[in-house]
């Protein structure tokens, strides 16, 4: 039974129409996923729309509905968060671009649907960085209780300082001013990304990445972040987002052409591979082959593969088999490998596996 | 098939195995562990809940209590672990039972937002039900194991369910936590009282647990009108005093008090309004538990006549 099930949250979230046979057993495993991968409000929505709330059976349902109520209020929040954040920053006179999950229910897109929240992640100028800090602590959000060390690791090579979280509240933001670190391989350019958002209606001084942009920010950030514990809910944005953005004929060209102007198009050959491997996200072909010089070889592709079909998948057990852990581990690894060079990651690796976990200081929020 | 009916060997053996599967109130759980003081708490105290084969059924919560790999033999401890994640740190060996009573309390109140779940005790007679509300150390779950055990019904001694559609308030009739001196106080008020092993150096001090009534447990799936929100306050010496208090007041204290409040919108106010608007609200302080349930008695006759 276990390994007929490994699939089962991603086999449903391609065709939903199956769960009007599935036994009690399948909606067990299939809420357990769901809630691990974070998509169980999600996967409501999409039953919602196959016309399925009706199968799912009484025991089961409320799982269902205690998601979407806690979805909803999160949006509801994101909307007051992103609206106390503008009022911070207001005199500092620069645009604050939301990013990710914020930037999606701002710009009222399909990937907003049931999406639950961390953290509401924005992006400005390095150079706005001091003063940007200081207006937020001001109007309180302080920053989150790290040791010495992380602190001083973000603030040196991250691409954000460390999270702030507001005192009254609770809220968490991260504050970037790139989408990846410093040292990392690839350096997409911010002022690029800055020179096409677009503009919040109704909401002036708030601004999200163009449609091409926050795809290939998402997709990215799936195959530079070490730790997936959402992994699959990234890939499931990823697939709203193509799928709502692909409705202009132009699109997949303007994706690839930005791709490559950003150095970005391993990143996006590896996210539509895998969306496809999970969630069936339909890619025409003309993008595959204007992906084909991005492609790694054939051997590296073979142990991606076998790397990002297990971390990808919901961390549960009835998901894993006996080469998950290698696999997590493995992710971790190369993560850190293009985040940054040796000389620096090798350090970081022995502190972060022999000092941090004796250090008493409270983990990050 | 009840609990009891399972034998203190399949007991053990289905909790190192596929886990057990238990209905109580609401929610259904399958709990595993290879600690045996875990399958002596649920063979003391769950007897009269329902369980069933883990292997088909549907569960809400998927429970573990196990040792951490390293800290079997060494300085051994516990893990609470929820369907694979470890929310909490991991307590000393000794503290496997209360450990799976804290958990499952988390279970529900991170979860459940189908209903607005409030930090109190509900005990109900006469088709009525009371919510005692109150900070830890008023003695509320003294009162609450009093209570049942001088023929209140149990709906529970932590978690207040309230049904989003209806009002009414559910009942997870689970065993009463005690701590510290209530151990001895109700195990002096009645010869009754069943109450498990004491677990020591707690948070919380020494805590043991109540077995909940047969009739409460029996009676778990029938849902109770809230009749009252009652703020039981113990005082070495004080007379038994019940005077009223401010709707406005009480209603803010359940909002504070409430898991899910804020989670719940516009709906978590509307839901808290309408409780307030058919209850009375009191303050009570008392010595003498004895004098309390007489007090509470008295109060159970007077609304039906």
């Amino acid at each position: 039974m276990k390994s007929v099930s490994r699939d089962l949250l991603t086999r449903t979230l391609r065709s939903p129409d199956a769960v009007a046979r599935f036994s009690m057993g399948e909606w067990d495993i299939l809420v357990r996923q769901a809630r691990r991968a974070g998509l169980l409000a999600r996967l409501r929505h999409l039953l919602a729309q196959h016309n399925l709330i009706e199968a799912i059976p009484a025991e089961a349902r409320w799982h269902f509905d205690a998601a979407a109520t806690l979805a909803a209020k999160q949006q509801l929040a994101v909307r007051w968060e992103v609206e106390k954040i503008r009022d911070a920053l207001k005199g500092l006179a620069i645009p604050v671009i939301l990013l990710k999950g914020g930037a999606y229910v701002m710009a009222d897109l399909s990937a907003a649907t049931g999406r639950l929240f961390n953290d509401i992640d924005i992006l400005v100028p390095r150079e706005q960085l001091g003063p940007v800090e200081a207006a937020l602590m001001l109007a309180g959000w302080h920053p989150t209780l790290l040791s010495v060390y992380d602190q001083r690791y973000y603030r040196r090579w991250m691409h954000e300082i460390p999270p702030l979280q507001h005192v009254m509240r609770a809220t968490v933001i991260d504050v970037h001013h790139a989408i990846l670190p410093d040292t990392a391989r690839y350096h997409p350019d911010s002022a690029k990304l800055r020179s096409r958002v677009v503009a919040v209606a109704g909401m002036p001084g708030v601004h999200v990445l163009a449609a091409e942009d926050r795809i290939l920010h998402s997709a990215t950030h799936l195959f530079h972040d070490g730790e997936l514990p959402h992994g699959l809910r990234d890939l499931t944005d990823l697939d709203l987002l193509l799928r709502e953005a692909a409705v202009d004929p132009d699109f997949w060209l303007r994706l690839t052409a930005r791709a490559d102007e950003l150095q970005l198009s391993r990143s996006l050959f590896y996210a539509l591979r895998y969306l496809r491997h999970f969630l069936g996200t339909p890619v025409p072909d003309s993008a595959w082959a204007a992906l084909d010089a991005a492609a790694p070889n054939r051997v590296t592709l073979a142990l991606m593969d076998r790397i990002f079909t297990r971390v990808l998948a919901p961390d549960h057990a009835s998901c894993a088999d006996a080469f998950t852990p290698l696999a997590r581990l493995a992710a971790f690894v190369r993560a850190h490998w293009l985040r940054m060079p040796a000389h620096l990651l090798i350090p970081h690796l022995i502190h972060k596996a022999f000092i941090s976990p004796y250090q008493r200081s409270p983990k990050p929020a | 098939m009840k609990l009891l009916q399972l034998s203190p060997a399949d007991l053990r053996h289905q909790l190192a195995g596929t886990g057990v599967w238990l209905r109580t109130g609401p929610f259904s759980l399958r709990v595993r562990s290879r600690i045996p003081h875990v399958a002596e708490g649920l063979a003391d105290l769950y007897g009269q809940f329902e369980v069933r084969n883990s292997r088909q059924a549907f569960a809400d919560f998927h429970v573990e209590l196990n040792p951490p790999p390293l800290r079997r033999w060494f300085r051994p401890q516990v893990n609470f672990s929820f369907d694979g994640t470890l929310p909490f740190k991991p307590l000393p060996l000794d503290q496997a039972y209360p450990m799976l009573e804290w958990g499952l309390n988390w279970c529900v109140s991170m979860h459940a937002h189908h209903y607005l779940v409030i930090h109190a005790a509900v005990v109900e007679k006469n088709g009525l039900a009371a919510i005692l509300p109150a900070p830890p150390g008023s003695g509320k779950s003294t009162l609450t194991a009093g209570l049942v055990l001088s023929g209140w019904r149990l709906l529970s001694d932590e978690l207040t369910l309230i049904d989003r559609k209806t009002g009414l308030l559910h009942a997870l009739p689970r065993p009463v936590s005690l701590k510290n001196q209530s151990i001895d106080v109700i195990r002096q008020f009645s010869p009754e009282a069943f109450i498990n092993r004491v677990s020591h150096d707690t948070a919380k001090g020494s805590v043991a647990h109540m077995r909940p009534p047969r009739d409460s447990v029996l009676r778990q799936h029938e849902p109770a009108r809230p009749g009252w929100v009652i703020f039981p306050k113990w005082e070495a010496g004080a007379d038994t005093m019940l005077t009223p208090r401010s709707k406005a007041q009480t209603f803010m204290f359940l909002a504070q008090n409430a898991f899910n409040y804020s989670h719940l919108g516009a709906d978590g106010f509307r839901v808290g309004a309408a409780l307030i608007d058919q209850t009375h609200c009191y303050d009570f302080r008392y010595s003498e538990l004895n004098e309390a349930v007489a007090a509470f008695d008295r109060l159970a006759e007077h609304r039906i006549s």
